[in-house]
């Protein structure tokens, strides 16, 4: 098994912890796994994108150009990854900032109301979250509970609060989708 | 057995330096390598008897590992393209002069200032000197994170071993990779005594003194013959390598860092399509593995070199086989990475 | 009808790429319109450094070259003392200017260089992403600067404006600030000031301009313009330390 996910966004849409958040957890349940950031000063203020590995063998090339799932937090993000996710493949898409419908269509589409979710728990900034537990309970590339016990290695040490908010945003987000 | 944990190339190398001993970080910033100095001044400004120091430029702080390992500490200093240029004087210098240290490359795109990308186009400044003068580093090229971290604490031992300057040559992309680590408990092995060199003040002893320089052209003569030995003691002892699936090969692709891990996936999917690939993948580039080149490419005869440069270790590659073999190449640089896809189709080039 | 103002002839139409609230825009523009107005546009050249403003070369409508890191002033002694009648300055970091690249500005300052040096003072590195500069104040926390900056150990903020000042062959130098209108103003005339003493063949000319990173400082544009008021300009105080009139 080898799990390619791209995920990608603006700056300040917590891109960078969603896919740590994954690559955590597979390491917890075991696997080998890679995370690389996109880097260097385009990303202030313009796109960040990430790329998680989870394999179950040893990972040779950490460059994926062809995604089995991918995660776009916006619109421009969408508009560069889409035509590269490979058939079968899944889009979630973050229906609060994405006006546009996918164009592919020999891929599943998930559209999140992410923004809004988490607006309504009273941190816009978790929308990430709301999107990450979709994403996990849709592909099961990892197991939920393994995402929740990265989420609190990761934020040791600040705010229970803080954790405690993430996690409901983890399981809206996850409700949304079916098994 | 120590536990995973998942950390960033560049923050790794760190860690693995403080766990080898490392006290002593004299850097500057530049990307892609930046968390490692962020890493070090987080760690030592709160250690003792250790120093950080953001030094004015690389000249100056390769001057300050100089002057740190002139005291038989541990020190290290860091940096990409541009910067190691700078640093070339003082390296050549502290090879001269037998100290050890390890330098950090993280590569990226050049020449000039080039690309943050990365890049393998430093292969030759690191490999064949890089400075004025004859002389080597010891040169090791991690291909993962785990990797960066036991080469990297390899790296001190080799350097104090030999007296001799060590660096890590890697590349923006392991650097800015994040992969499960571990620090494993290590086996103490035996290491020259500093004693004999290192400048603490001459109280109750003759004084002592590192002059990198002889007048005498027959004197500085000798200085030259004696670290050339040590070399030749380095090639015979040191030199490592990952080989895979050689027999029986197609083809030997040859390829190290970054490149090599692509090349793996390459000789997965190859496989699928009855082709048959084998890896050479350097570890040490200085000492660089030779002999198994040699005796490969005379048995497969068909050899690809891939770099993200335009055919550096190439040379080296094409000394080893010694003309026994049909050396290919295939190279991206200025900060773009060679696909498995392409070089896939480059292979498939020379097996009709 | 609405006045339009029209954007200076010496920058190129094409947008800053520079963050929300930088500084560094500002500064181009007050350059481009002295340029314009000294006529010297087609007989410039400008020296980016390597920092943020590496970018320079894409937004200055006249011949530009990108220099190594803090090396700008010998690349500008270069080309002046080859072809002298040519209008040249450097637009430099704190990193690149008064870390990296002291000697170079020390020297060509010493030697009384007819160049122009634009020093844009921002107290961090900006483009590696926020780490320490030798103008970072004094407890200001940076990447390498994790515990704030320890004179102990990483030194004091250098006043870059006040050392050259003290050197021979130095015909002008001022410090300005850009956070409000009433220091723009000002900082265009200092602008203006160190052309003309180019132009009149008066040596070596210098504008420190005390600037804001919003992305790295970790505040809002308008934050940040405060904090430079209340943290920076008490420590860098605006005004001129040296003025042609000076040179014997
Ligand atoms: C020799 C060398 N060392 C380091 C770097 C990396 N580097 C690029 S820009 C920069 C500092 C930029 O800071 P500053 O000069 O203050 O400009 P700012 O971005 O803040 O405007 C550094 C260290 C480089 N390009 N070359
Ligand atoms: S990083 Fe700082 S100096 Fe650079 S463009 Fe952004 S705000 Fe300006
Ligand atoms: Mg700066």
């Amino acid at each position: 098994m080898l799990e390619r996910i791209i995920i990608s966004g603006f700056g300040g849409q917590g891109i960078m912890l969603m896919g740590r958040l994954l690559a955590y957890a597979g390491m917890l349940e075991g696997k080998n796994v890679a995370w690389m950031p996109s880097y260097g000063p385009e990303m202030r203020g313009g796109t960040a994108n990430c790329t998680v590995l989870i394999s179950s063998k040893e990972i040779g090339s950490p460059i994926v150009s062809h995604p089995k799932i991918l995660i776009a937090m916006n619109q421009p993000s969408l508009d560069k990854f889409e035509p590269n996710v490979s058939e079968n493949g899944l889009i979630i898409l973050n229906d609060s900032l994405i006006e546009r419908e996918v164009n592919r269509d020999d891929v599943s589409v998930i559209r999140i109301p992410a923004d809004d979710i988490a607006d309504k728990l009273g941190n816009s900034r978790a929308a990430n979250m709301v999107v990450l537990g979709a994403c996990v309970k849709k592909s099961k590339v990892v197991k939920m509970e393994t995402i929740f016990k990265a989420l609190e290695k990761t934020l040791a040490g600040r705010n229970q609060d803080l954790i405690n908010l993430n996690k409901e945003a983890l399981k809206q987000g996850a409700e949304l989708v079916e098994d | 057995m120590g536990e995973k944990m998942l950390m960033k190339g560049n923050e790794a190398i760190g860690e693995a330096a403080i766990r080898a001993g490392c006290r002593f970080y004299f850097g500057y910033p530049i990307t892609p390598q930046s968390e490692l100095t962020a890493y070090m001044a987080k760690k030592l400004l709160k250690m003792k008897d250790a120093a950080f120091v953001q030094a004015e430029s690389e000249i100056a702080a390769i001057s300050m590992v100089y002057g740190a390992a002139a005291t038989g500490a541990r020190a290290m200093t860091s940096s990409s393209g541009p910067g190691i240029s700078l640093k070339q004087e003082g390296i050549s210098y502290l090879a001269c002069a037998e100290l050890p240290c390890v330098i950090v490359n993280i590569q990226r795109g050049g020449p000039g200032l080039g690309s943050i990308q990365p890049g393998q186009a430093d292969y030759f400044q690191a490999t064949k000197g890089g400075g004025h003068g004859d002389y080597h580093l010891i040169v090791l090229a991690p291909s993962s994170v785990q990797e960066l971290v036991d080469l990297t604490m390899d790296a001190f031992d080799l350097a104090d071993k030999y007296t001799n300057p060590a660096m890590i040559l890697g590349d923006g992309l392991i650097g800015q990779m994040m992969e499960a680590v571990e620090f494993k408990e290590r086996k103490k092995i035996d290491l020259p005594d500093k004693e004999g060199w290192i400048l603490t003040g001459c109280k109750g002893r003759e004084k002592k003194y590192i002059v990198p320089f002889n007048l005498d052209p027959y004197e500085m003569e000798k200085i030259n013959l004696k670290i050339q030995e040590k070399y030749k003691k380095i090639i015979e002892k040191e030199i490592r390598y990952e080989a895979i699936n050689l027999d029986n090969a197609d083809l030997i692709v040859v390829a190290y860092g970054t490149v090599a891990r692509i090349v793996k996936t390459v000789i997965d999917n190859a496989k699928k399509e009855g082709i048959n690939i084998g890896l050479i993948r350097p570890i040490t580039l200085f000492p660089f593995p030779e002999k198994i080149i040699a005796e490969t490419s005379e048995k497969i005869n068909k050899v690809l070199v891939v770099e993200m440069s335009y055919g550096q270790m190439l040379e080296d590659v094409k000394l080893a086989a010694n003309g026994k073999a049909e050396i290919n190449f295939y190279g991206r640089a200025g900060g773009v990475v060679p696909t498995q896809f392409e070089i896939l189709t480059e292979i498939k080039k020379y097996l009709t | 009808m609405k006045k339009v103002f029209g954007s200076p002839k010496s920058l190129t139409k094409v947008p800053f790429t520079y963050c929300p609230g930088c500084h560094h825009g500002i500064a181009h523009r007050l350059i481009a319109e002295v340029l314009d107005e000294f006529g010297v546009r087609e007989k410039t050249v400008g020296v980016c450094p390597v920092g943020c403003s590496v970018f320079a070369y894409v937004f200055f409508d006249c011949d530009m070259i990108c220099a190594a890191h803090g090396r700008a002033p010998a690349v500008a002694t270069g080309m002046k003392r080859a072809k002298p009648d040519s209008i040249i300055f450097t637009y430099q970091g704190d990193g690149d200017l008064a870390s990296i690249g002291t000697a170079e500005i020390v020297h060509t300052a010493n030697r009384g260089e007819n160049i122009t040096v634009i020093f844009i003072n921002n107290a961090i590195y900006g483009m590696t992403g926020g780490q320490m500069a030798p103008t970072t104040l004094i407890g200001q926390v940076t990447q390498t600067s994790p515990y704030g900056r320890d004179p102990k150990t990483m030194g004091y903020p250098i006043k870059v404006a006040e050392m050259l000042s003290t050197l021979k062959g130095v015909a002008y130098i001022s410090r300005v600030a850009l956070s409000k209108p009433a220091y723009i103003l000002k900082a265009k005339k200092a602008i203006r000031k160190a052309f003309q003493s180019q132009i009149e063949g008066k040596g070596f000319s210098l504008v420190e301009i005390l600037s804001t990173c919003p992305t790295n400082w970790g505040l809002s544009p308008i934050e940040a313009n405060k904090w430079l008021e209340e943290n920076m300009i008490p420590y860098y105080p605006l005004g001129e330390f040296k003025t042609p009139e000076e040179v014997s």
